[in-house]
């Protein structure tokens, strides 16, 4: 079949009268048309994505507070100050709570992808509830649990409804408020999770789980030797957005605790070096070591699995 | 990353050092006056006046107050902006000429350079006579803002719940306000003491202790020479207090979801005893009482429990002072709605605030301070600027939540440390920057 196609291809073009060699003018129009196309984007990307990293990194040789006239270049400065105070960093452990939480995430998101990619009662609906929490504004979501782990709130009265009374302060301890905050934001991105896994599950050809089930693979089998292997890049790909996400956690605490009890993280206090106490240039200085580090960790990771093709056949 | 990306992102970050550092706006119009005007009928323009109070932005009472200027003014236009987050979001409006035609003075902004960003509204020597606080916005003998309202720090507590636990005379010590509190557990259901843990910016009134306990107009010179968490020093005093509170258990059981907006009512109706705040929040607590139909007169308001040669002392302080922008296109239209607003608009007595002006009478919500005695003084600003950079330099953040909260946490377990180790910490931070900083 496939040869006869070929064939039949490679005759169609040579019968086609060859085409005029294109004069330069056209080629010349030809090599500038996709910038055209790329001009908006390419603009919107500079201006608003290049742009301002460009001007943080100016201002992270200088000691600007952030809204005096007068500014000092004073060279690295900054930067040593970034690295030799050890308090700066200890806020990471926090990012071990978040790390944890998206390990729970991409094992959750996985298997309701998987399940939710073959036949079930009620499909789409239970892909709506799961997709639905993503949707919602980041602001909204740390009010809205704010409520829920206060003292006698929404879980509160839903534990006493199956007999616990914990009488626990949800975000009182740091490591309680961590968990709380770091399972806010699994209910918030497993839906981003689930939908990357279930656009990926779903690619693969349909007629591979009817032949291993001719074969006698259970669900298991399926998942382990067609699901596992044909989501692999996407699976790669969520890992690492789910690491460098982990470091540089922001909008949840910031808006439920913003910061207190221990649930500081390195882009919380960034923002309070920049606002609070008006050292911008610190700041700055803080926030592309804080890009750097996330660009070593992606690459660290792409070099530990590389991306290679996927091959099910 | 493939090497492409890398290159460009080269090229990108090595353009960024040629940049010059271009930030602000230029000193043109340093130095500008803005006059008061002489004709009230001829003064023209159109101006936007930038406010913290959005509540009064919504409900149209700035409005009433604009239609009343206009009575005087009948060409001037005022627009409001009001901003939720106002010190933040006027920050970064600065580095542009764009602030608004009358602003608050953000905290943020170095006194020095008051004259790049505001208009002069007059000499200290002259302004001094007639207004309270004018050394707040002094650069170089002239004035640069004008607060409309004066405010006092204070316990905001429930009259009814206090008489009920037995207490009837004002606590004369932190060890005596303990004691109250206690008996406020035991005796009644309320908390006797709310923190506001989540809102943040309530704990930070804890500053506001400074000069209360020890009666003295220096403190704000104190803060900058001295370490403010030596034995006896007042922010030290203060701070012990509130440790102490929260050590032994007297406040809401969950600090970390506490709630601003539900405390007022849940005070005015006695299911809090007591919190510390200032004059300015009495009208909030009495209006919430209101709605909740309960006694407005409930709310009362107490000093700091520390005496002074037999006597209670309070602080007096501008609240944000009212500036021009230098920019302003109207800053005559400006200065008198700024004059206005100060001396005509009645805002001081709808707030039950004191007043800027030095002849105006005080509130009637101060009546038993009057009674008591209780000695007001108005702290000396000289070297108001200096403090604000050793905050900022020690990263220690007396008018920002955190280290409140850190205290909150260490009092109440959530934070590993002891009270000396931790105020020990905030003095080493503290005068670390009055030494690198020079005198």
């Amino acid at each position: 079949m496939t040869d006869t196609t070929e064939k039949a291809a490679v005759e169609v073009s040579a019968a086609a009268p060859v085409p005029a060699p294109a004069s330069r003018r056209t080629r010349a129009w030809r090599g500038v048309t996709p910038w055209l196309f790329l001009i908006a984007p390419l603009a919107l990307l500079i201006t608003f994505t290049y742009a301002p990293i460009v001007n943080m990194l100016a201002y992270s040789f200088t000691d600007w507070d952030g809204v005096s006239p007068v500014l000092h270049y004073t060279g690295v400065e900054n930067y040593q100050e970034v690295f030799t105070r050890p308090d700066l960093f200890e806020v990471f452990w926090v990012s071990g709570y978040y790390l944890a939480a998206s390990a729970v995430q991409i094992v959750l998101a996985l298997y309701f992808a998987t399940i939710l990619s073959f036949d079930v009662r009620f499909r789409n609906f239970f892909k709506g509830v799961l997709f639905f929490p993503y949707l919602i504004n980041g602001v909204a979501i740390g009010f809205v649990f704010l409520y829920f782990f206060q003292d006698g709130g929404t879980l509160d009265s839903v534990l006493s409804l199956l007999g616990v009374h914990t009488d626990h302060a949800w975000l009182g301890t740091p490591a309680s408020a961590n968990t709380s905050l770091a399972g806010v934001s699994v209910w918030r991105y497993l839906g981003l999770n689930f939908v990357l896994f279930l656009g990926a599950i779903q690619s693969i050809p349909g007629e591979l789980y009817e032949a291993a089930e001719l074969d006698g693979a259970n669900r298991w089998h399926q998942f382990r030797h067609i699901i596992a292997p044909g989501i692999k890049p996407v699976l790669t790909l969520t890992v690492i957005l789910s690491i460098s996400g982990s470091l540089s956690v922001f909008e949840i605490p910031y808006i439920m605790t913003g910061g207190a009890t221990g649930t500081e993280t390195f882009v919380i206090q960034t923002v309070n070096l920049a606002f609070r106490f008006n050292k911008t240039g610190l700041a700055s200085a803080a926030a592309i070591v804080l890009l750097l580090i996330i660009l070593l960790v992606t690459w660290v990771q792409r070099r530990l699995v590389p991306d290679d093709k996927v091959d099910l056949v | 990353m493939n090497r492409r990306t890398a290159m460009s992102l080269a090229v990108v970050a090595s353009a960024a050092l040629l940049l010059p550092g271009c930030t602000g706006t230029g000193g043109s119009s340093k130095g500008a006056d803005a006059k008061a005007p002489d004709d009230p009928s001829k003064v023209t323009g159109t101006i936007k006046v930038l406010t913290v109070r959005t509540d009064l932005v919504q409900d149209g009472t700035l409005k009433k107050y604009a239609a009343e200027f206009n009575k005087t003014y009948p060409k001037v236009k005022v627009e409001f902006e009001g901003l939720t987050n106002y010190e933040a979001e006027v920050k970064i409006r600065m580095n542009t000429e764009n602030y608004g035609d009358v602003l608050l003075i953000p905290a943020v902004i170095k006194k020095a350079d008051y004259p790049r960003f505001f208009a002069s509204l007059g000499t200290q020597a002259e302004r001094s006579k007639k207004y309270r606080f004018t050394d707040y916005t002094t650069v170089d003998g002239k004035v640069y803002g004008q607060s409309p309202v004066g405010v006092a720090p204070g316990f905001i507590y429930n009259k009814r719940i206090w008489k009920e636990a037995g207490v009837t005379e004002w606590p004369a010590t932190p060890a005596e306000f303990i004691a109250d509190l206690k008996a406020i557990k035991a005796r009644t259901d309320a908390i006797p003491y709310y923190t506001n843990f989540a809102a943040g910016w309530t704990l930070t009134s804890w500053t506001y202790v400074d000069g209360a306990v020890s009666c003295d107009p220096q403190a704000t010179t104190k803060l900058a020479e001295d370490d403010p968490w030596a034995k006896g020093a007042d922010l030290r005093v203060g701070d012990t207090l509130l440790y102490d509170i929260v050590k032994q258990g007297l406040v809401e059981k969950d600090p970390t979801t506490s709630n601003w907006e539900e405390s007022k009512p849940r005070t005015a109706k006695g299911e809090i005893a007591t919190q510390w705040l200032g004059t300015w929040a009495i009208v909030q607590f009495q209006d919430a009482a209101k709605k909740a139909g309960v006694n407005p007169d409930d709310i009362g308001f107490m000093p700091f429990p520390a005496q002074t040669g037999g006597k209670f002392c309070a602080t007096v302080a501008p609240d944000y002072n009212q500036a021009v922008n230098v920019h302003s296109k109207y800053k005559e239209a400006a200065r008198a709605w700024i004059d206005w607003f100060t001396d005509k608009s009645g805002y001081v007595e709808d707030n039950l605030s004191i007043s800027p002006l030095k002849d105006a009478p005080m509130p009637q919500v101060l009546k038993p301070y009057e009674d008591q005695g209780v000695k007001l003084i108005e702290v000396d600003d000289a070297q108001g600027a200096r403090v604000k950079q050793l905050d900022s330099d020690s990263e220690v953040g007396i008018y920002a939540p955190e280290y409140r909260q850190n205290l909150v946490d260490l009092a109440r377990g959530a934070r590993k440390g002891t009270l000396d180790g931790f105020l020990g910490d905030l003095s080493e931070r503290w005068t670390d920057a009055q030494k690198n900083l020079g005198s």
